[in-house]
Parts: structure tokens; sequence; C-alpha cells
């Protein structure tokens, strides 16, 4: 009897050592869960659903991937729960937001920084723009910063929380512009510090191009200049960068979206993500639909995502050096 | 009168089935613990990638709708509301329910979340544009006196006397301070791997409600052989009708509070349903009866948490906001067919717009329908042995924790906080303020540091918090609720031993 268990225990090992041995074939032979640190309706979630909805088929994973929602803090619950918690078998992926997480391991208190983490792909890159509302008497970034100088530290405007793409925009319009000012985080995120503006609680913010779009279309507010190096001609053709504005301004507060896994990931796991969720990202269905919902798309392969992780991890270091 | 012209497409083969579907499935996910509303409609949504854009919108009404009525089921018939709105449904519903009177306390429910639903929706269909002012009426400020005035309820609300429901209710504040703090990130009280992302609502409200429950039969099973749990008699539905209307107070005050609060995003209907009860308490001439099974409770909690689903959808239909986080989901419903909400969506999509309002409206009286069958069965639930009825309750109590966020964490939230609540309530302290405290703590600690901050940066801290009307109205009404719960206290003190809390609970159970 002993024998026979000591050799089904070699004939197991022998097993899995020979599945990791072949580079996982068989990956994915079960469904995939994808953890994203925000709420259930927020942007992030939303593209998550979407261009994950692809996974079953023969030419994506083969699998469907199930969107599991770990909100809480600005994405610090969910992350902290990726980087120490998540079990590294390519089963459990997550959803990242850059700069945010890269500037909260930065702030400290958390338990992850960009070395606890894989990238695979890139899916998404949403500026951040400066809105006012649609009767505010501010009518470009000139009438904003002239305000600021006479009001030193009185001009309110909303963002999403600390550390995330908003707040870097707002460190950086500050830098650049040479004022202080009351940057306001909203504990209800983008659509929280959207609604802080249309109501008139503040008298600007900084928010998603994608949520600011929409609520343009709608008529409630202004979209007033932006955070990056080129103008959107897909949505905003109009709206002049900071750049254009006068301001020194980047895009280091570029909200990007992608999907990585835990550090500790079998290697083959992970060049056979890498392989097939960007060619995932391009399906046509996956595209029209973020289109429809005014999502800017930006797929990136797993080596220029680590680029854009080392560039991001520099510029905002030296941002926040002076916090 | 414009929806009554798209009113057709609701009745189409396909869409009806959608609409019932919708209903039914909404029904039995409300009536599980730790699925809300919230979690169901995202569950739905992508059932709807394939569907028409009407098609898939009816199905998320639907099932919105019937969710929040669901969850009174388990409320009434196990005390384990099934989302934080039926919170207010167990404190007279539950009691009814051990009376006997389990069919009668489910027919009211429905028929008042029939009424209540009704009026929120024809609030969305007539008053939108004057609505979507009010709801941005709302700022840092007044969201946080409303939730003073919250916190004033605490003490009132179903203990045994206003000094235990106090200290439950600070119980529940500190459980809030649990985790990283929304605004600054800050880490307070972690000192479990579990609770670092703070306590969630849903595993704390099964813990505090079911587990007490859960050891309350067993221990109740070993004791007594014929351990039966409760009966119910018969109840004739007009009987319902006919007490649903003559408690004309209880239905007004719920279904206008429940109304006005779904309209201030960020409050949404978790504390509709306790602010309208302890409203219509305060109002009833018989205010004494609640919370030993009076029909009024019931009605004012049910017309309110459901008067306020229109309501709430007020801010993401015309302005594009989600006013909750249920809105949010169904924001991406809309979006992912490229449909964009604004002023503009009535005119660019009035098909699709109407239709999903009318849904709502077809909705509330095909859930009113189910409902009431569904009261004509709480017989044979309630005949279930209370052992097996214990198993099956702890087995949905941990199922539900779990499914909120695939977490362990959240089931030993759930159990520790179940079982320290078995405890608490020996000794006269109750769940209901607990929970209360656990959802005002945010909001009004998140309302406050933004209003500081906004303050600090402009007209100081003083003028912002305490001029203009909405501030003054509010500080009113929370100055006239303290005065309220004071008089009452010394009037007739209530004071409550540890023999006539032990007393009270045999009695109930």
């Amino acid at each position: 009897m002993k024998h026979l268990i000591a050799g089904a225990a070699l004939a197991m090992a022998a097993m899995t050592g020979s599945a990791f041995a072949d580079g996982h074939a068989d990956y994915p032979d079960r469904p995939v869960m994808m953890m994203v640190s925000y709420g259930a309706g927020g942007a992030t979630d939303f593209q998550a659903r979407i261009v994950t909805m692809t996974a079953g088929n023969e030419d994506a994973l083969g699998m469907p991937i199930a969107i599991v929602n770990r909100p809480g803090a600005g994405g610090r619950v969910g992350w902290n729960w990726f980087a120490s918690e998540a079990e590294a078998d390519g089963y459990t992926l997550g959803a990242y937001n850059i700069p945010h997480f890269i500037a909260q391991s930065i702030e400290g208190g958390v338990s992850y920084s960009a070395d606890s983490f894989e990238p695979i792909a890139n899916w998404g890159a949403d500026p951040a723009v400066f809105v006012v509302g649609a009767d505010s008497a501010f009518n470009s970034m000139e009438d904003v910063v002239a305000y600021a100088k006479e009001n030193p530290g009185g001009l309110t405007f909303s963002g999403a929380g600390l550390f995330v793409g908003h707040h870097i925009a707002a460190l950086q319009l500050e830098k650049a512009a040479g004022v202080k000012l009351a940057y306001i985080p909203n504990n209800a995120g983008g659509a929280g510090a959207m609604r802080a503006v249309i109501a008139g609680d503040v008298l600007g913010g900084v928010n998603n191009l994608s949520d600011a779009f929409r609520a343009q279309q709608a008529g409630n507010v202004k979209i007033l200049g932006v955070f990056d190096l080129e103008r959107n001609a897909e949505f905003l053709p109009d709206v002049p960068t900071m750049q254009e504005q006068g301001f020194d301004i980047d895009n280091a507060s570029v909200n990007f979206r992608g999907v990585m896994v835990p550090k500790g990931t079998p290697q083959g796991i992970i060049d056979k993500l890498a392989e097939t969720v960007p060619a995932m990202f391009e399906n046509q269905r996956v595209q029209s639909r973020m289109a429809a919902g005014g999502s800017p798309m930006a797929i990136m392969t797993r080596d220029e995502v680590l680029e854009m992780w080392a560039a991001r991890q520099k510029t905002l270091e030296e941002l926040l050096a002076g916090l | 009168m414009e929806f009554l012209f798209y009113l057709g497409d609701v009745f189409t083969p396909i869409n009806f089935g959608l609409l019932l579907l919708g209903t039914v499935g909404g029904l039995i996910l409300g009536a599980t613990p730790g699925l809300s509303p919230t979690m169901a409609v995202a569950l739905l949504i992508p059932f709807t990638f394939k569907l028409e854009p009407q098609q898939g919108l009816i199905l998320l009404g639907a099932a919105y709708t019937s969710t929040v009525a669901g969850g009174a089921v388990s409320a009434i018939l196990l005390k384990i509301p099934g989302a934080p709105a039926n919170i207010a449904t167990t404190l007279d519903g539950h009691t009814m329910a051990t009376k006997g009177e389990g069919a009668k306390a489910l027919q009211l429910s429905f028929l008042a979340s029939a009424v209540g639903g009704l009026f929120g929706v024809f609030l969305l269909i007539f008053l939108t544009p004057v609505l979507a002012g009010w709801a941005l009426a709302f700022g840092p400020s007044h969201l946080f006196w409303l939730a003073i005035l919250g916190v004033t309820v605490i003490g009132t609300l179903d203990s045994s006397s206003v000094v235990k429901g106090l200290l439950s209710g600070c119980i529940g504040l500190w459980l809030a301070t649990i985790g990283f703090d929304d605004i600054m990130g800050a880490q307070r009280f972690i000192f479990h791997p579990s609770v670092s992302g703070g306590i969630n609502v849903i595993p704390a409200l099964i813990g505090l409600f079911a587990i007490p429950q859960v050891i309350t039969m067993f221990t109740k099973g070993r004791s007594s052989e014929d351990a039966e749990v409760i009966s119910v008699e018969r109840h004739p539905i007009r009987l319902a009708f006919i007490e649903v209307f003559r408690r004309k107070t209880a239905l007004a005050i719920g279904t206008l509070t429940g109304s006005i609060i779904g309209l201030i995003p960020g409050v949404g209907g978790q504390i509709a349903g306790l602010v309208a009860y302890d409203q219509s308490k305060k109002f009833s001439r018989e205010s004494e009866k609640f919370g030993t099974g009076h029909s009024e409770g019931v009605i004012a909690a049910e017309s309110a948490n459901n008067a306020m689903v229109g309501p709430s959808l007020v801010p993401l239909l015309t302005l594009s906001i989600p006013g909750s986080p249920t809105a949010a989901v169904l924001l991406g419903g809309l979006l992912i067919h490229g449909i964009f909400p604004g002023p503009d969506l009535f005119m660019n999509y009035p098909q699709v717009a109407w239709t999903f309002i009318n849904s709502m409206l077809i909705g509330q009286i095909l859930m009113c329908v189910l409902g009431l069958y569904i009261a004509g069965l709480a017989a044979s639930v309630a005949r279930v042995p209370h052992a097996v009825m214990a198993a099956t309750v702890l087995g949905l109590a941990v199922f539900g924790s779990y499914s909120v966020q695939n977490s362990m964490g959240d089931v030993y939230v759930m159990a520790t906080l179940g079982i320290a609540m078995y405890f608490l309530e020996r000794f006269g302290f109750s769940a209901a303020p607990l929970v209360l405290g656990l959802i005002l703590g945010p909001i009004a600690e998140a309302n406050f540091i933004q209003g500081s901050m906004i303050a600090n940066a402009t007209v100081g801290t003083g003028a912002y918090f305490f001029t203009g009307w909405l501030n003054w109205l509010l500080i009113l009404i929370v100055l006239a609720s303290v005065s309220y719960s004071v008089w009452m206290e010394i009037t007739a003190r209530r004071y409550t031993t540890k023999d006539d809390a032990v007393a009270k609970e045999e009695a109930l159970s």
C-alpha cells in the first residue's frame, strides 16, 4: 500500500513537472478571473468588461474571463490584495491603472510597487482634461490661471482622489503655472468629481476625457485643456493641449489601463498571455463597443508597457519628491 | 404623456418575456442575502451584450425594481435584510412573522412597495427636469448635515434604551473607520488582512442579522423537541389592501421620504427605509407600537425603499452622472450600446428611454402580483424545522458574504461580527443602529473633509457649513429630531436590565 501511494505521488510529481516543462500548452483549461480595483460601473470596470468579452473565442484564450471587483481607497485595496494574496498561477489577472498604482507606491503605505507585477498588455489611454461648468466665466486655461494668481489657494477644483492621474495632473498644473491651487479629492471617484463641477460646488475640475466628453455632449461642462502631448483627434479635436496654452505639461497623468499578473507567474504563461491578449484587444467587436462608449483605446504590447512603466516611475518620483 | 405612446413596446412577446424574466429573477436574487440590487444588475449586464439596447434595459430595469422589493422576503421571514435598503423592514416585519403574521407582512410590504415604486417612477416621468436641479443642490455641507440627521435617528431606533442605541451606533461608526480612509488614503485599525479593505456593508449586514438568528435557532432546537418555527396564518389579500390604504400617514411619509432621499446622489436607498421608518414613528399616533410588529413600520420602510428607485435615476438620465452604485452599473449598460444619457436622451433615443421607464412602471405591477403570490407560499417556508432552517440560513450567509468580492476575508468578518452581535443582543443592543452607524460614518466623514477643504480655500468653515437655506433647514430638522428623542427619554424613561433583555428575546424567539 505504501508503495502504491509513493508511486502515485511520484507519478503526480512527474505529471506536474511535465506540465511545467511543456510551456503550459493546456493553459488556460478553466475560466480566468480578472481583478478590477474599482467598483462596478466605473470607467475601468466598464472598459475591462468590454475588452475581455471575447476571451472565450477560440482565437483568443478559449476560456472566458470573469471580472471581480475589489474597490476601495483609490485602488489600494485591490492592488494590495493582488500583490500579497493573489495566486501567481495565471488564472488570476489584474487590471492596472497607471499612474495611480505607481504614484501610490511612491507615496508609501501600500504593499506593492511596479516590481510586484508583470504587465501583459495595455488596452486604453484616457487623458485627463480640465473642465469647468457650462456657465463658468472661464473660457481658457489662461483665465483659470489668472484667477488663481489673484486668489492664491482659492481656486477649488475637484478630482477623483489623491495619488491618481487627476491629482498628478493637478500637481503638474501647479508647477507649470507657478500658482497655488486647492485640489479637492472626491470620495465618489470621477463621477462624484464631475458632479461637484456641474453643481458648482467647485470652480473647476480634472476629469477623464471619456467622462468629460459625455458631460460636454450633455451640455453640462466646457473642456478647457487636455493633459497630453497631442490633441485627441477622435473625440476632442478642438480642445488644445496644455502645452499649446503655454504650460509645460507632458503625458505623465494619462490614465493607462491594461492587464497584468502577479510576480512569480510562470514565464510560459506570461509569454502566452503577452501574445494572445493584445490580439484580443484588436478584435473588431471590442473596438466598436469601446468607440461607442467614448473610451479611447491604445493597445500596447508587454515590452512597450514595461518601458512605459519604467518611464512613469522616474517622472513620478521627481514630481512627488517635492510633496 | 409621451410615455403612453411607447407603452405598447413593453408588451411585445420578447420584451414582455424579458420583463417577466427580470422580475422573477430579481425577486429571487433580491431575496438571497448578499445579492444587493447593484450586484444583481451587474450580474445581468453580460446578458445584455447580445440584446437590442431597449431589450437589455427592460431586463435591467425590471431586475433593479424587483431586487429592491425582493429583499423584503428574507427580511420578514428570516430577519436577514437582503440589502441595506431592507434593514428597517426587519424591525416590524420579522416581529409580525414571529407572531404568525408573516403572510400579512409580506402582502403589506409588496403592496407598499408597488405604491411607493409607482409614485417614484411617475416622478421620474413628469418632474425629471425640476428634480435634476434638486439633485445638484446637495453639496458636501448638505450631505454632511444629512448624515448627521441619520445619526440622530440612531438613538431611537429599535433598542431597549436610547443610550444603548447610541452605543451600538458608535460601535458602527468605529467599524466604519477601519481600513483605508476614502480621501487621504491613511490606514486605520488594520489589525488583520481581512479588514484591509475596510468592513464591507453587505457581509456586516448578513453577519449582524443572520448569525444571532442562527445561534438562537440552534440553542432552541436543543431545549425543546417540537422546535417548529413560526406558524403562518392565512391572510386575505383584500384585507391587506384595506390595511395599506388605511395607514395613509405611514404610506405618504414613506413614499415622500424615499423619493427625496433617492434623489440625492451618494446617499441612495441605503438609508431611505430607516429614515422613513423613524419619521413615521415620530408622526404616528401609535408610535409606541413600532417595533412590536406594527403594520405601519413595514409600510413606511418598504414604500420608501421602492419610491427611491425612480428618482435615483434622475441624475443619471438627465446629467449623465450616476447617483448610486446601481445607477453606475446601468450607465455601463447604456454606454455599451453607444447611448449617452443626458438631456438629449429623450430626443435622440425616445424609444429606448421611454421603454426603459415604462418597463419599470409595468415591472412594479408585475412585481406586486408575483410578490403577493409568494406571500401565499410563505407558510411552507415557515414550516421548515429549526435545525434545517438554521443550516440553510448559515449556508446562505457564508455564500452571500463570499460572493460580494470572492473573498474569505469577508466571511471571517461576517462570522466575527455575527458572534459578537449574538452576545450584544443578550444585553439589549440591536443590530439596526449599528449598521446605520456603519453606513453613515463614511458619508459624514468624507463630506466633512471635502467641505472643509473647499471652505478653507474659499469662505471659511463656519460660513460654509452654517449658511444657506438648505443648511439651515437640515440643521433645524437635526435639532428637532434630537429634542424629540431627549423629550421621549425624559417622559418615558426606558430602563432595561439584562433580565428584561433576555425576557424580551425569549418572547420573540
